[in-house]
């Protein structure tokens, strides 16, 4: 496929691309996806945060949003379809959370308690009518702290958690909220509702052909004034492949994509096409096994790696399109903190490390390392693993790869370290959705979520961190979790716990014509903004 | 000819058989998770498990394929685990979006190879045959997804005259018979009717330069047959051969242009079965492929007996 992409990057250069102007209805902003199906519209979307991103935060609001208005600061939580919360005083399994009055859902029903309470059974109750098991496939394991929930009043809401959890409101930024009338109006069937869904969100689904494309106008009765939409009309196309994406917007028949290929990108600025980028919580690393015999679990190794690699000269292969990892988050969250360890290239102190535990060129230790050629966020896996290869050769770590498809590398992720399947791998080049504090840091390296059970592929537990992880479920004023996230990651990165290479920057390509759109510091973005010229 | 026609639909039967056991058990070998595309991956295993259930994935492979055959019979193929759409919606459709990728290409190889075929073989050794021969070697040799993107690079992205992708400016569900349309269609049937021109071409060279040689057509020469009358006959000999290569041509247009429709983001089956194995999408999987066998094995058929209807001999044999 790379072959394919760099031979395609030479004829567009060759040919000298005097790109052609489509025509284009004014106000329609045409945007062409990496997934290759129109995701789920019913409420819970699929395909990932490009679901979320398209289908999720457009047709539908959760209780508790991102703020997505500011390009320059790392975006939190804002009140969403609820509009102000809290724990109780005394008991603090218990949440009270006020509703937004006067809002309606696309087919004129309101917005009550009533309705959230039913949304959360349409995840939770496989006994109920509005039972959804796609959606709750894609739900359940978002809210995992909800014990149960009441309609206090028409806009007073109960949520009682299995413990007390101060991550919550992260939690439900995940819940989107359907339609309860339009679902029974549609015989309470979700197929129905698929094709005619209703939410409360700034744009409502117009028609959308599966696998083709998805026509959304703007909701003009949003509770919102300032995000409701400007544009005329929103078109979603599925186009996977990276080249084809490429072809539509040079040839003018998208005015947008989402991740250009690196080699594309200056045909791309050469014809006046406009490269949107900016930090996000994504990180691209290795996750280091710790079970017994790892060569990770010695502090000296895992720090020289993450000496060993020049981060700069990577920027190379991927265009300037990456921000350098100077911890397991992104240097721009709110979350970084003072780590002392100093993620950076200096390649002579690792080989003094990695002589103090007993490897050199010469003798270099051997690793063995589970990689995919290709994958969702995965960036360009192949080269820039190679690369990491040749890095940790120069001071003396040998990296074995066993290259898996990406499917399987999730089957393989699930398993953890510790599983036959992994064919003894001691780490494993895996990208995170690192947006919250349970997806961040916890779920990577809670002793309670050791895989195959959870998601701490490494089996790593250390006390100290669990107690940490406790503190942030347990510390519910906002300002003072930060602080114990911060303090957390310092942990993550002077104890180098992870290999941490790079973050992506989530790229997309604009045609010039298109206006008003900041892109947040965040997998989501805010398309009400947006005006083509 | 209905005895024979009989004969060769009852002998399709087991054939059809053999597909489904083979499309069924084939996409179980391969690693991966159908799962995964419907569940964050961080989803706990109580939940993968309990998705497992729902799907009947947890089931023995055997149980699993006696009620995939079970509901096939009685016309139910399932529903994709991915899109949770109904898999015979699914696959009709993008069957539909590439008989026409096919059928066009199709138009537009059919003739021009069997035209360049019937030139070189009748000039035989002349400078015509080998340009022809150089042409139909280039054309089976060329990866026909360069040449894809060659030509949206030139037509779509350079000269602005022809769409890249997609079957429509709407999408496919509204396709119809006008310019808006068609130029959607004009770039990946040109670039997929590029090996079947080669693939004709040389078959037809090779028969009608050795018919040309061959005695009956002296003879027919020696009966004072105009040379256009001589040609049709040595058509008619031909025709079988031809007929069959181009059947299985057509065959391969249709399952074969996976990579032609994703360069040209063409809804079809090739697209359907790629985005399908990526997600592991077991019973969209098995649905395409059976139909496509079973496609690949009713255009035989149809081969078969055309064949017969045109040369008596393969009847009788």
């Amino acid at each position: 496929m790379r072959q394919f992409t760099k031979g395609f990057a030479a004829l567009a250069l060759a040919a000298g691309l005097a790109f052609a102007q489509g025509a284009a209805a004014q106000g329609t902003l045409r945007i062409g996806m990496t997934a290759a199906d129109i995701p789920l519209t019913t409420g819970q979307t699929d395909q990932g945060g490009e679901g979320m991103r398209f289908m999720g935060y457009t047709v539908y609001d959760s209780l508790i949003e991102w703020d997505l208005t500011s390009a320059d600061k790392p975006s939190v939580l804002i009140p969403g379809l609820a509009s102000e919360w809290a724990v109780d005083a005394e008991d603090k399994t218990k949440w009270t959370f006020k509703l937004r009055e006067g809002v309606t859902f696309h087919d004129g029903s309101p917005f009550t308690s009533e309705v959230v309470v039913w949304n959360l059974d349409k995840l939770l109750d496989e006994t109920s009518e509005q039972y959804d098991s796609r959606q709750a496939a894609q739900g359940k394991s978002r809210i995992p702290a909800v014990a149960s929930y009441t309609a206090v009043d028409e806009y007073t809401l109960e949520i009682v958690t299995k413990e007390p959890d101060a991550t919550l409101p992260y939690q439900l930024a995940w819940i989107l909220m359907s339609s309860k009338a339009q679902f029974e109006a549609l015989g309470k069937d979700w197929e129905a509702f698929a094709a005619t869904p209703s939410g409360t969100g700034p744009w409502k689904l117009e028609t959308f052909v599966p696998r083709e494309r998805a026509e959304m106008v703007p909701n003009t009765d949003y509770w919102d004034e300032a995000r409701i939409p400007k544009l005329d009309k929103m078109v979603l196309i599925p186009l996977p492949e990276p080249n084809a994406r490429a072809a539509a917007l040079l040839s003018g028949q998208v005015d947008w994509i989402e991740a250009p290929a690196p080699d594309t990108i200056p045909a791309m600025t050469g014809n006046g096409f406009v490269i949107s980028s900016n930090a996000y919580p994504h990180n691209w690393t290795w996750h280091l096994s710790r079970v017994d015999g790892s060569p990770w679990n010695d502090i000296r190794v895992r720090k020289a790696a993450n000496l060993a690699i020049d981060r700069e000269g990577m920027g190379a292969l991927l265009g300037g399109l990456m921000v350098p990892a100077k911890g397991f988050l992104p240097p721009s969250s709110q979350w970084f903190g003072e780590p002392t360890f100093d993620v950076r290239y200096d390649p002579e102190e690792a080989k003094a490390l990695l002589a103090e535990a007993g490897y050199s060129v010469e003798n270099p230790l051997k690793v063995k390392a589970l990689i995919s050629p290709s994958g969702s966020g995965q960036m360009l896996p192949l080269p820039m693993n190679e690369y990491i290869q040749q890095s940790l050769a120069e001071v003396g770590i040998e990296v074995e790869f066993m290259v898996v498809e990406w499917n399987q590398m999730i089957n393989l992720w699930r398993a953890g370290a510790a599983d036959p399947a992994v064919e003894g791998s001691e780490s494993i080049n895996f990208t995170y959705f690192i947006q919250d504090p349970f997806t961040g840091l916890i779920r990577h390296l809670s002793c309670d979520l050791i895989a195959p059970n959870g998601t701490n592929w490494g089996h790593y537990c250390d006390p100290e961190m669990q107690a940490l992880f406790e503190q942030i479920k347990t510390t519910f004023d906002p300002a003072e979790q930060d602080a114990v996230l911060r303090k957390t990651h310092e942990k993550f990165v002077n104890d180098a716990l992870f290999l941490m290479v790079t973050h992506d920057v989530a790229p997309r390509a604009l045609s010039p014509k298109v206006k008003g759109f900041v892109q947040a510091q965040n997998w989501y973005q805010n398309f009400s903004s947006i005006t083509m010229e | 000819m209905f005895s024979y026609f009989l004969r060769r639909v009852i002998l399709m039967l087991p054939v059809a058989f053999g597909v489904s056991v083979i499309c069924f058990m084939l996409v179980q070998i391969a690693p991966g998770d159908p799962l995964t595309a419907i569940m964050p991956v961080d989803a706990t295993a109580d939940e993968q498990a309990a998705m497992r259930a729902v799907y009947g994935l947890d089931k023995p492979l055997p149980v699993q394929y006696a009620i995939w055959i079970g509901n096939l019979a009685q016309g139910d193929m399932g529903r994709s685990i991915a899109s949770g759409r109904p898999v015979a919606g699914e696959v009709f459709g993008a069957v539909n979006n590439s008989l026409l990728l096919a059928f066009s290409a199709a138009v537009i190889a059919f003739p021009i190879g069997i035209f360049l075929g019937f030139l070189a073989g009748y000039f035989r050794d002349s400078w015509i045959d080998r340009v022809v021969t150089a042409i139909s070697i280039a054309g089976v040799s060329v990866p026909n997804y360069w040449l894809g993107i060659v030509l949206v690079i030139i037509f779509s992205v350079n000269l602005g005259w022809l769409p890249s992708m997609g079957a429509g400016p709407g999408g496919s569900q509204d396709w119809s018979w006008d310019w808006l349309h068609m130029r959607h269609l004009v770039l990946p049937a040109v670039t997929l009717a590029v090996v079947p021109i080669g693939i004709v071409a040389r078959t037809v060279r090779a028969l009608a330069g050795d018919l040309l040689t061959q005695d009956f057509v002296q003879a027919l020469y020696a009966k004072g047959m105009s040379r256009g009358d001589v040609l049709r006959h040595v058509a008619r000999n031909a025709a079988a051969t031809a007929l069959s290569v181009m059947g299985l041509q057509l065959g391969y247009l249709l399952g074969g242009s996976i990579l032609i429709e994703t360069v040209f983001n063409w809804p079809g089956s090739g697209f359907l079965l790629s985005n399908a194995i990526f997600q592991r999408d077991l019973p969209l999987l098995q649905g395409t492929i059976l139909v496509l066998a079973l496609f690949f094995v009713g255009m035989n058929l149809i081969v078969d007996v055309a064949q017969a209807a045109i040369d008596p001999r393969i009847k009788r044999s």
